[in-house]
This record gives structure tokens, sequence and C-alpha cells, in this order.
């Protein structure tokens, strides 16, 4: 199980939705992905991109100024 | 010619977040096919992005309302960026633009066409719209839905789910995969039809109505967009240059430059993220917005663009104002004088 760190930095939503989908595609199922954004749309938008297609949410929230979304890879 | 009701038939649903595409996903949800939605991200998305920006919008709930609608249809839902490919249609639209820079038509054929490729290459069966006939002026027209279905090359793959009575039958009718009877013959401009259903269908909460998502079709921001390829001579942008129309008072003083200066601290903080890649003033002397020079400027321009930047900031009424003026990598001090309000020239807002 790999566990990737993704930079969303300065992107305004859905990039940063978008740029985690991508990288779930080349992820494999119980792999860890975390998202670091400092667009605080991200901290709804990526669990709820979660939550519709299978990814479990491990932890969200804000750290100093960026939201950090990590989440691992669902088998679908 | 398969029987009816043989497959599970799977279709695609182009979900914008409003009303109208979430009624059609569940209508043809609800007649047990498995829908998956598509969310096209054009770069002109009024949705999401100046949440993040201005102070005022901070406050207000933050949620992109395609990834909501999915979630309250229990439907996957694939974002798509296709900033690069959208170009063409906003640069040369084959049917021309709308009140505004809006290129209605080009952009729903786009956007089927782009479904029609995701459905092939998904192995899905068809693909469904929110349009309505008669919905809207340019692209929702009893003449231009032919027009859709041909240039995006979906052909009777495109069920409108909503107004489908009102259009011959489409394949998915024909197969039997979709109850035509249990579809809709919605047409005009009334939104009562759609908002009936989604109470008979216990839908109380959604997004805007109708429309509304797109910068394209808002006056002010189509003034910045003709404004910047009129300063560059031709129609190109880049993803940063759109995202900055959105942004900011947008002054030009001079045809070979302008300013863009952040309305409050969430502007200038989203602005510093752009300080390498342009000349810009801060002002030190008094609280006050960061301020872009995009073109190339003299020193003229900038002593003129630092009297209007003042303008703007707590010193406005000072004898002078100073700035620390970075131009081409370099920093330097400069002070001026505020411009004076009646000099400050209204042709010159974008």
């Amino acid at each position: 199980m790999s566990h990737q760190v993704l930079d969303a930095r300065n992107l305004l939503c859905p990039l940063p939705v978008i740029r985690a989908q991508d990288r779930v595609k080349q992820l494999q199922p119980g792999d860890v992905l975390e998202v670091r954004c400092t667009d605080p749309g991200a901290l709804n938008d990526i669990p709820a991109w979660c939550r519709i297609n299978g990814h479990d949410v491990l932890q969200a929230g804000e750290q100093a100024e960026e939201v950090v979304v990590t989440l691992r890879v669902g088998e679908s | 010619m398969s029987e009816p009701n043989q497959i599970q038939a799977r279709a695609v649903a182009l979900i914008s977040g409003g009303l109208d595409s979430m009624l059609a996903a569940r209508v043809i949800s609800d007649q047990g096919i498995h829908v998956e939605g598509l969310n096209f991200f054009t770069g002109f998305c009024v949705e999401g992005h100046t949440h993040a920006i201005r102070n005022r919008d901070r406050k207000r709930a933050k949620r992109n309302n395609a990834l909501w609608v999915a979630e309250q249809l229990g439907i996957k839902l694939h974002i798509i960026d296709v900033i690069e490919e959208y170009k063409e249609v906003v640069i040369n639209p084959k049917h021309g633009y709308g009140a505004n820079m809006n290129p209605c038509l080009d952009c729903k054929s786009f956007m089927v066409r782009k479904a029609r490729e995701w459905m092939t290459a998904h192995d899905f069966d068809f693909i469904i719209t929110g349009e309505v006939v008669g919905q809207r002026p340019m692209s929702q027209r009893r003449s231009t839905f032919p027009v859709v279905q041909r240039e995006s090359g979906a052909g009777d793959l495109l069920l409108r789910p909503l107004c489908a009575k009102r259009q011959p039958p489409t394949l998915p009718e024909r197969q039997g995969w979709v109850d035509r009877e249990a579809l809709f013959d919605f047409n005009g401009r009334s939104r009562r039809p759609q908002i009936a259903l989604a109470a008979t269908l216990g839908i109380e909460e959604y997004a805007q109505p109708a429309g509304g998502c797109c910068f394209l079709t808002d006056s002010a921001y189509s003034r910045k967009l003709r404004d910047l390829w009129q300063s560059r001579g031709d129609k190109h942008y880049e993803l940063d240059d759109i995202m900055l129309l959105k942004v900011g008072r947008h002054i030009r003083p001079r045809p070979h430059f302008k300013l863009i200066i952040a309305r409050d601290s969430g502007e200038t903080h989203y602005l510093q993220g752009y300080r390498r890649r342009f000349n810009h003033l801060t002002m030190t002397s008094h609280s006050g917005p960061l301020t872009l020079l995009e073109g190339e400027v003299t020193a003229a321009d900038i002593e003129l663009a630092a009297r209007i930047a003042a303008r703007f900031g707590q010193g406005r009424d000072a004898e002078r104002v100073v700035f620390d003026a970075v131009v081409d990598g370099l920093t330097s001090g400069l002070s001026v004088q505020p411009l004076a309000p009646e000099n400050v020239q209204p042709e010159w807002y974008l």
C-alpha cells in the first residue's frame, strides 16, 4: 500500500477534485492519498467526491492556511 | 434489435448542478437504469471558484452543486477537465455568440460530443440531458435540438427526458430500455413544471432554478474577455487569464497595459499567487490592496498605475502614498500623489 501526497495548492475548486480524481485512477485499492489544498471549498468537495465514488475519507481538516484531505482508495 | 428490458441499460447524464439535469437523471434512474454523471470543467464555470476568493463569499456555504446533486441522487460523478479543448468553442464558435460571449449552441454540442466519447469508452448505452425545448433562446430551441444531435455525433442516443414526448422517440425509447410514457413534455421558459416535478419526487432542495453556471453569459466578464483579446491583437487565452478576469477591479488607463486591483484581503491573498509572473505594486505607507500590472510598462506607466492604485487604499486622501514597485523582478520604492477622483476616467474601468 502506498501513501502519496498530491499538491493541489493554489488551485480553485473543482480543480483539486479533478487532480485527486486523476491521481486515484493511477492508484490501487487500499492506497492512501493525501491532498493538500488552499481552496477551502476542497474541504467539502473532496470528501463529497469520495463518498460518491466509494473512497474512504481518513481525515479532512485545516492545517495552518491549508486544507488537507487524506483518503483511502476504494474497491470500485 | 434487443427485446425490451433484456439488458440493464447504462446512461451517462450531463450534470450541471442545477435542477433540470438533476430531474432528468432522477427520472431515468427511477426506471431502474444505471446512471452516472459527467460534469465538464471549462474554466468558465461559475461553480466553486469565487467562493474561494472574496471575503464576503467565504462566509457562504461552500459546495460544488454537481457533486451535491450526484450525492443526493446516489450516482457517481466524473468531473472532466476540458479546458484546452474548450478553447476552440470559445474562440471560434461555429454558431456565434449569444447576448454576451456565450457560445451556447456550440458549447452544448461540444459537451454532448464529449459525453458520447465517454459513453463509448466506458461501454454505456445512451446520454441524457436536462434540456427543455424552448427553455433557452440559443441552445434549447426546437430548431437547435437536431443540431446538437448531429454535431455531437450522438444522434438518437441523446435522450432529453424532460421534453422527450415532444421529440421523436430516441433509440433508448424504441428499444424499450426507457419507458417513454413515464417521460415528460415540458416546454417553454416557465419553471413551474420542473418545480412541480421536484415536489412530486420529494426533492425539496436544489440549486438555482436555471442557468447562471457560466461566466461567459455575464456581461461584465464578457467585456473583460473582449478587452483581453483586443489588447493582445488575437483571440487566445490560458487558464490563468480567464481566472484573473474573475478577480479584482480591472482598469485600463492606456491601451498597452491594465491594472488588476484586489477588492479585499481575500483577493489580495489570491493575487499574491501571481506576483512572480506580473509586475506589481504593494502599498507600504498605508493599508491597501495588491495591484498587478498586465502589459509592457514604462516608468511613466508605473507612476500612473501607482497613482490610480493609491485611490483604492487607506491613503487615498494623503499627500503621498508609497509603494514597493516590482518590475522585471527588481523592487524599488515609489512615492506618488493619489490621482484625484475626477481624473480616474470612467472608461478606464473594464
